[in-house]
């Protein structure tokens, strides 16, 4: 007797495709957006899955800081010419230099807010109907309440209170001209789930993600890599410290962990065992309790 | 590690259960608890809320601080929205849809209990069966969820009583005759104190069952899919435009219900063609099989003209084909049901357009009576229509399967989603 029964990773990755496929079907110019994330690395390969042997039927789309660990962007580069994809980067650089968003300064500015202009201004440019994102709902609290497809009026706001109700495997991705969409195809994924998918499916990951040895100070508790792009206080002194990093963004607001897991085993063994969360390393969510759900109203990932 | 990855980890199963209650009756107490005592609280979210708990001037650590995700809701103090929770045990992985008891409430717990394969039911043991208890079982046994778990809540507020426990189990064993739900379990607890949550009571020996986790951690779900029925909505068409694929034209979709084999003689809807299946595709290699809920690609022998919102099928177990069927629609804007009024409609991969041909009755949610006089469908009403559609049609009873059983409508004008029916 056969056991018809899949296991949580394959019901993820079964409900995922089905997204991917969904947002094909219904949207004329979707984009993926990777950023070279762990999380944007599993809904390609996922995309890949979807409608293999065809290639995937939409760009990826990269929100470029220029804060970018040198790793990501190679990473990046390499995978995009293996899969034969097409890349479109949004440089946040380009966006300051138009006069279209301002540098914060001090010692903690962040390019972070900023990538919501270049984003909107990219989806405007390429006209993208539906950008593909990798969150995930249990990274963070305003996101927990973020549909599978997610409505953005004419100025890419979102509207939490005011979601269109999802229900079985109906999505709604009815719009008017103007007005996009955000689909989150991990939106059931943890964590965990995206670390034992990857050992699962043996994808090639960044090296920032494996511990490694990398010159870094601390700020307000968190572990920063060193970089042209921020700037050491006086009192702030270069250590070098054997660190990996769970989630990756911008420099600027990456924070590193103290860690030795330098293989997949060792790090779904170190998320199994870890008492704080991913997004506990994320400067741009502690600037206030509702940091996400302002980015996110006004139109961030 | 290696070892403990390949036979426990990777292979655990998925359950997906909802929760209903109101503002006092423990729900967020008990979701904290779960989470709390399975470890699925991080300390810098547990910091966090203790943080907010005590500029709120509260004196506990307020578990409810966790779900409650919008600003509006943490300044309001109350859930506005479903909010999905995960959690995992060593034998489980749990996605908790924790819908709000109060506002928008029909509209939110139906939207939960869409995809659920349980629902816990929490009852105050001080007050037993209420109206409250009713309306939350009948969504339930509307939406088909298979499994209902009672939980009878604040034990330690009726001295641990068996024969209160007892009175509440009789009396919904009672009222629960009139609905469809075949699986319910009951089990006393203190959300507050953790009797019955995660490890099983000291005050209750009485009660022999073992705690609430242990049950969603063991209780039977793998016969919970339909197996029977072979139904395969086509999602998109697969053409490669490769020299090495040149011939390749694969109809990629998730199984709705069914096994499908290779070599197995189907029949593809609308068009009634028959053929058979060559080859069940996967980026991983072929299979030779697809059940539901898998998402794979079919290759068929013959060439058969397939578009999306087409469905394959076996000949000898034919879904209803037609434009005309009943539901059971849950309306979910605040803007009425137009009897004869035009509504965009989507069942499984097909678009259409419908016309509402009957209000049936309203199903007053209070006392469960069908009203046939009452024709006012407004937002959080449930109602028996009769619906057109412009073209046919490849659907279940709701009851026999929620896939191809479920339809949602939507506003022409404003694209929003105004109702949720299930196809009786």
């Amino acid at each position: 007797m056969v056991n018809y029964h899949l296991n949580h990773i394959k019901l993820l990755e079964a409900e995922s495709v089905f997204i991917l496929r969904e947002v094909a079907a219904q949207f004329e110019r979707p984009a993926l957006l990777f950023s070279g994330g762990k999380d944007s690395i599993v809904m390609l390969h996922l995309a890949r899955k979807a409608f293999w042997p065809s290639a995937i039927p939409f760009p990826l789309m990269h929100i470029d800081t220029g804060h970018n660990f040198v790793e990501t962007l190679v990473y990046r580069d390499e995978l995009v010419e293996k899969i034969g994809a097409r890349l479109i980067v949004g440089s946040v650089q380009e966006s300051i230099d138009k006069g279209r968003a301002a540098e914060e300064t001090g010692y903690n500015a962040s390019r972070n807010v900023l990538q919501t202009v270049t984003l909107l201004d990219t989806i405007e440019e390429h006209k993208i109907d539906v950008a593909m994102g990798g969150a995930r709902r249990d990274e963070e609290k305003a996101r927990a309440k973020e549909r599978f497809f997610s409505h953005r009026d004419e100025f890419g706001q979102w509207d939490p209170k005011n979601q269109r109700p999802e229900l079985w495997n109906l999505f709604n991705g009815k719009k008017r001209i103007g007005e996009h969409f955000r689909v989150f195809p991990l939106s059931n994924w943890t964590e965990m789930d995206v670390w034992q998918y990857i050992y699962h499916e043996q994808i090639d990951m960044p090296s920032l993600y494996f511990s490694h040895d990398r010159d870094c100070f601390v700020r307000d508790g968190v572990i920063y890599s060193c970089s042209d792009f921020m700037k050491l206080k006086p009192t702030e002194k270069v250590e070098n410290m054997h660190i990996r990093f769970r989630t990756i963004g911008d420099m600027t607001c990456t924070g590193a962990t103290l860690s030795h897991a330098n293989s997949l085993e060792d790090i779904i063994e170190e998320v199994a065992a870890t008492r704080v969360t991913e997004r506990g390393s994320r400067i741009d969510d502690k600037r206030s309790e509702a940091a996400m759900e302002d980015r996110k109203k006004e139109g961030y990932f | 590690m290696a070892a403990n990855l390949k036979d426990g980890y990777l292979d655990m199963e998925l359950l997906r259960f909802t929760t209903a209650g109101s503002v006092d009756d423990g729900k967020s107490t008990l979701i904290g608890r779960l989470l709390y005592d399975s470890k699925s609280i991080f300390e810098d979210q547990y910091n966090a809320i203790k943080q907010a708990s005590e500029q709120r001037g509260e004196t506990h650590v307020n578990l409810a601080l966790l779900t409650d995700g919008l600003r509006a809701e943490r300044e309001q103090g109350i859930t506005i929205d479903v909010a999905y929770r995960y959690f995992a045990t060593p034998k489980r992985k749990f996605i908790i849809a924790d819908t709000p008891g109060h506002v928008q409430y029909t509209r939110n717990m139906v939207t939960g209990a869409s995809t659920a394969n349980l629902a816990l039911i929490l009852i105050d043991a001080r007050k037993g069966v209420i109206e409250q208890s009713r309306r939350h079982s009948f969504i339930a046994s509307l939406l088909k969820i298979p499994h209902l778990v009672v939980c009878i809540n604040k034990m330690d507020l009726v001295d641990y009583s068996e024969s209160v426990f007892d009175q509440i189990k009789k009396d919904f064993t009672n009222f629960a005759t009139k609905l469809e739900v075949h699986d319910i379990r009951f089990i006393p607890i203190s959300a507050l104190n953790g009797d019955n949550v995660v490890n099983s009571s000291v005050n209750m020996p009485w009660y022999k069952d073992g705690p609430l986790l242990h049950l969603l951690e063991t209780i039977h779900i793998s016969s919970d899919e339909n197996l029977v029925d072979c139904r395969f909505p086509v999602q998109y068409v697969i053409r490669p435009y490769k020299d090495e694929y040149h011939d390749y034209r694969g109809y990629a979709g998730r199984v709705a219900s069914g096994i499908f084999k290779k070599g197995d003689k189907v029949m593809v809807l609308p068009s009634g063609f028959s053929s058979r299946i060559k080859e069940i595709d996967s980026f991983d290699g072929p299979v030779e099989e697809a059940f539901s809920p898998m998402s794979v690609t079919i290759l068929l022998e013959d060439d058969i003209d397939i578009s999306r919102g087409d469905m394959i099928v076996r000949e000898n177990n034919l879904p209803n084909i037609g434009q005309d069927f009943d539901v059971m629609l849950c309306w979910m804007n605040e803007k009425k049901l137009v009897n004869g009024g035009k509504y965009a409609i989507k069942h499984t991969s097909k678009d259409a357009r419908c016309v509402i041909k009957d209000i049936r009755y309203k199903v007053d949610i209070q006392t469960l009576h069908r009203d046939e006089t009452d024709s006012s469908v407004g937002l959080n009403d449930i109602a028996r229509v009769s619906i057109r559609t412009t073209q046919p049609f490849f659907f279940d009873r709701y009851k026999n399967n929620r896939i191809t059983g479920s339809i949602i409508l939507i506003d022409e004008a404003t694209n929003e989603t105004l109702g949720a029916g299930m196809i009786i």
